[in-house]
């Protein structure tokens, strides 16, 4: 049975443990409306230029340009996105884990399989377990990623996939969908797939094309990669702070509970010792009597 | 035929603009371009320079910066790196780029790889201080 005075002291350390998840707490949910809302108003844009693609696309032939020509499978790059810092749940393990189970399950498809890694604990999460295949890592630029980063990003994976270093090239980031839940999400980004234009609505138009078309696609489609990298690390702050947030509140939650229980045993405890005082001087007084 | 055009102006950032206009005046690729309401659809990249759009005798200027633009049935979606309107320029800034980028392709050869870069700065540090002119 520990002391009253042991128990007050871990009452006062779970205490101050509370403040700090509480205050952590509070950072996050601030965090997270601003990531938020950079994540919203990034949508338009990435919209506007997937529906631009998709009608050019549909006029195109397959192999009108490198970045959308299918060539084989033997080289791949997978882009991870995750955290500088902890303490948010399972969302840079969970990530991590998908990226090392994909590239397990896909060792045989392809001859080889490259990691590039952006945020601390990804690294530090595979480090031991596929360090051979990290080929690079970046480190603090997923909160407040600009448009800048993304596309410093895009273009290196732009200029190794045109060197044929890579024949596809993946991402996989935490999508955020609400604040507690966090979509572990796998896209292709080269070579690029663009999707099906929208049936009957616009593919009747027929554009003409300033320079050419092939000019106009040549400059569209490393823009979609970068626009495909910001929109994932914008995604992927967004989920981070939700998942910290909603990480913090259990661990405010569970550190309440525990005060409470603590609290009860320390107040049993005190009563045990007034009770076991009373007889004593109960008993001391029967024994003068 | 609508006598309108819609504009609708976004940057990775945000949308800047959507709004119902008479006229609009482009940097296009090849040159100039001037759209009006009936326009036939079109496709181009957009260089540095200024976009003005006209509605009803009122003339506004956005300094854009590299984009794309595309008109559809009289839709105007103007895709950009950075758009900047007139009275949100910060004149200072932008002279304080400019001596920047002319101090920096003093020292830069022109095979430099900088030297693009700065070129491009200077461009856009121009097209800013113009576009500021006009508010």
């Amino acid at each position: 049975m520990p002391s009253l005075k042991d128990i007050k002291k871990r009452i006062g350390s779970v205490k101050n443990t509370q403040q700090i998840t509480k205050a952590m707490k509070m950072v996050a949910a601030a965090k997270l409306r601003r990531a938020q809302d950079a994540a919203v108003a990034a949508r338009p844009y990435a919209e506007k230029l997937q529906s631009v693609l998709s009608n050019l696309a549909a006029r195109e032939e397959a192999d009108a340009h490198p970045l959308l020509s299918q060539r084989g499978t033997s080289r791949a790059l997978v882009v991870l996105m995750t955290a500088d810092r902890g303490l948010c749940g399972g969302f840079n393990a969970n990530v991590s884990k998908e990226a090392e189970r994909f590239i397990r399950a896909n060792e045989q498809g392809f001859d080889d399989i490259d990691l590039m890694i952006i945020g601390r604990k990804g690294r530090d999460f595979l480090k031991s377990r596929l360090g051979d295949k990290i080929v690079k890592v970046y480190e603090n630029i997923t909160t407040d990623a600009t448009y800048k980063t993304a596309q410093l990003i895009g273009q290196e994976v732009v200029d190794a996939y045109s060197e044929e270093k890579y024949d596809a090239v993946f991402v996989l980031y935490n999508a955020f969908q609400s604040a507690i839940v966090q979509n572990v999400t796998l896209e292709q980004v080269l070579p690029i797939q663009p999707k099906e234009a929208e049936e009957g609505a616009e593919d009747s138009i027929d554009y003409i094309y300033e320079p050419d078309k092939a000019g106009v696609l040549s400059d569209i489609l490393p823009k979609m990669v970068e626009v495909q990298f910001f929109r994932g690390l914008l995604e992927s702050n967004a989920s981070e702070q939700g998942a910290r947030m909603s990480a913090m509140d259990s661990a405010s939650r569970n550190a309440s509970e525990m005060i409470g229980k603590l609290t009860l045993q320390y107040n049993r405890a005190r009563q045990a010792a007034i009770t076991k005082e009373l007889m004593e001087i109960i008993s001391g007084a029967e024994s003068i009597k | 035929m609508a006598d309108k055009l819609t504009l609708e102006m976004v940057t990775p950032y945000k949308k800047v603009l959507s709004e119902e206009v008479d006229e609009i005046t482009a940097p296009g690729f090849v040159g100039e371009l001037g759209l009006l309401p009936g326009h036939t659809p079109l496709l181009t990249t957009l260089k540095v320079g200024e976009l003005s759009y006209k509605r009803g005798s009122e003339q506004f200027h956005v300094a854009v910066n590299w984009g794309y633009l595309e008109v559809a049935d009289d839709k105007v979606t103007v895709l950009v790196d950075t758009a900047e309107k007139a009275d949100e320029i910060d004149l200072k800034r932008a002279e304080a780029a400019l001596g920047r980028a002319e101090d920096a392709l003093k020292t830069l050869s022109e095979e430099d790889k900088q030297f693009k870069v700065m070129e491009a700065a200077l461009e856009r540090a121009l097209i800013r201080i113009q576009v500021a002119g006009k508010k």
